[in-house]
């Protein structure tokens, strides 16, 4: 990559969010918006390898897209202005003083994951407006057809002008359920990168991981006191760690206690147990920790070990009780499964995880965990039933390879 | 802006009907803060006719226009800044009223 390409490259990562949420704050419109960033970006692309990158890159291309969305607004000046006034996203706030630009973004993010918006509209135009992720690929991401994104995120901006969703922070009280839907979506763009279905794509998608983080780091930037928050990104720092380790040369998954773990980035790890070693202090002052906090101290734990044996087991199981308190979902059940089985045997386990049957009958990973459980009390047959419904029911390439290989090697 | 705040209530599965003294309560409080525009309950879907003059000649049938478990029970009208702002009215509501309610914008 040239220069050039790398300071576009860089300029799309750091400013995309700010100069969309700046114009969305001057021009009240979030089409205006994506179109005049969009092509204040395309316009970078022809002029700076024969200009020059410009000194600050952010400022050209805010100046850029102002001028663009003002030569769109001028081209339309034939419409009625009450019109164009009752299209314009409401804000009742005063201006805001030079420099309170991260708030912008903020506003951004709040209005993209609004809780009157459906889920999939939340996180196609999160990831258009925030990430600046085009729609193809974002369909790509997703597995869905390129229309689809794009109708998803027209029919998301004309509900937030139809309905007039607000384009602002909202309220102290609202923020921690508000905070909460926002890390939802984070949580759903990272998950499907790590565990990427269909049968065609890569088992791990890094695109979407590495989307995921850097958005997490930009609410952590704009929202450090909130453990959630931080818990989230330290959950996802210590996940992305085990990237390389976590699927084998030959496309299959690679679990926990065979990973390799001098594979595992340091660099990450260190970052999330740092945040994880805060929020056990934030704990420790009194502040009763969020899901999110609980599953990176967990991954804490995992990663703390040299080798697999060195695992606290013991501290995970209290994690997941501490846990299941909080979120009595049965899926951490299952997970809470694992760690009973490093205890107290896989007969335990296994009962605990039979009790799930009629919650988790549709869940590969259900079946996956009691085959494994099987396998270890000597019940082969049980066994490999139980990895043939895994196997019929996983969508991860990595993850059947593994299955597959499991099943085959019982006796 | 004006939100369109319906009631939703369930032929199978209707909300209580001792509801009337929390809601007066709380169109008072709706009044007091100048979030009221209009508010009715209607009388059930079975007193509904429906008229289509879109032809040569009006015609009336007897019933609401669609047949469902769900329907509208009544609705207030309230003027409001934001959507933010409609749906926590709104959320209160339905408490108050103990049926599902749907927020819909005028144009």
């Amino acid at each position: 990559m040239s220069d050039v390409e790398e300071a576009i490259t860089r300029a799309h990562h750091e400013e995309w969010a700010r100069v969309v949420a700046s114009l969305t704050r001057r021009f009240g419109d979030l089409d205006i918006a994506e179109e005049a960033a969009a092509e204040a970006f395309a316009t970078a692309v022809e002029r700076w390898p024969a200009d020059g990158v410009p000194p600050s890159p952010g400022a050209w291309l805010t100046t850029t897209a102002n001028r663009k969305a003002i030569d769109r607004i001028r081209r339309e000046n034939k419409r009625d202005d009450k019109q164009k006034e009752a299209e314009r996203l409401y804000d009742d706030d005063p201006p805001e003083p030079v420099g309170a630009i991260e708030d912008e973004r903020l506003r951004l993010i709040f209005t993209c994951c609004h809780p009157a918006l459906a889920m999939e509209a939340r996180v196609a135009l999160t990831l258009r407006m925030v990430a600046g992720l085009s729609a193809p690929e974002i369909a790509r991401a997703f597995l869905v057809q390129e229309a689809t994104v794009g109708q998803r995120i027209t029919r998301a901006k004309a509900k937030i002008k139809a309905a007039r969703i607000p384009y602002r922070v909202p309220s102290a009280e609202d923020l921690p359920a508000r905070v909460s839907g926002v890390l939802a979506v984070l949580f759903l763009v990272f998950n499907e990168g790590y565990l990427a279905t269909g049968s065609g794509t890569d088992p791990v998608r890094h695109d979407l991981t590495a989307e995921a983080i850097r958005l997490a780091r930009l609410i952590r930037a704009l929202l450090p006191e909130d453990g959630e928050v931080a818990g989230l990104l330290a959950l996802m720092l210590l996940t992305e760690a085990r990237r390389t380790a976590r699927v084998s040369a030959s496309g299959e998954l690679v679990t926990l206690d065979e990973q390799d773990r001098g594979a595992w980035d340091p660099a990450l790890i260190a970052e999330g147990h740092q945040l994880v070693r805060e929020r056990l202090a934030a704990a420790a002052a009194g502040k009763a920790p969020g899901r999110y906090q609980i599953l990176a101290a967990i991954s804490a734990v995992h990663t703390s070990a040299r080798d697999t044996r060195d695992t606290d087991w013991s501290q995970v199981l209290a994690l997941y009780d501490q846990l299941v308190r909080l979120d009595p979902s049965p899926i951490i059940a299952l997970n809470r499964a694992v760690a009973v089985a490093e205890l107290d045997g896989p007969e335990v386990a296994l009962a605990a995880v039979d009790r799930l049957a009629d919650r988790l009958a549709g869940y590969h990973a259900y079946h996956a965990t009691r085959a494994d459980l099987l396998r270890r009390l000597g019940c082969s047959q049980k066994s490999r039933a139980a990895y043939d419904k895994a196997i019929e029911l996983a969508g991860n390439t990595a993850e059947i390879a593994y299955l597959t290989r499991r099943r085959d090697q019982l006796g | 802006m004006q939100y369109l705040v319906s009631v939703i209530d369930d032929k199978s599965n209707p909300g209580s009907t001792d509801r009337q003294p929390a809601i007066s309560a709380f169109n008072e409080r709706l009044i007091a803060e100048g979030y009221w525009v209009f508010a009715g309950g209607l009388a059930d879907t079975d007193a509904a006719t429906v008229i289509d003059n879109r032809g040569e000649q009006a015609m009336l049938s007897d019933g609401p226009f669609v047949e469902s478990k769900e329907y509208l029970a009544g609705f207030w009208i309230m003027e409001a800044p934001d959507l933010d702002v409609a749906l926590k009215l709104a959320t209160e509501a339905s408490k108050v009223c103990d049926r599902k309610i749907e927020v819909r914008p005028f144009q």
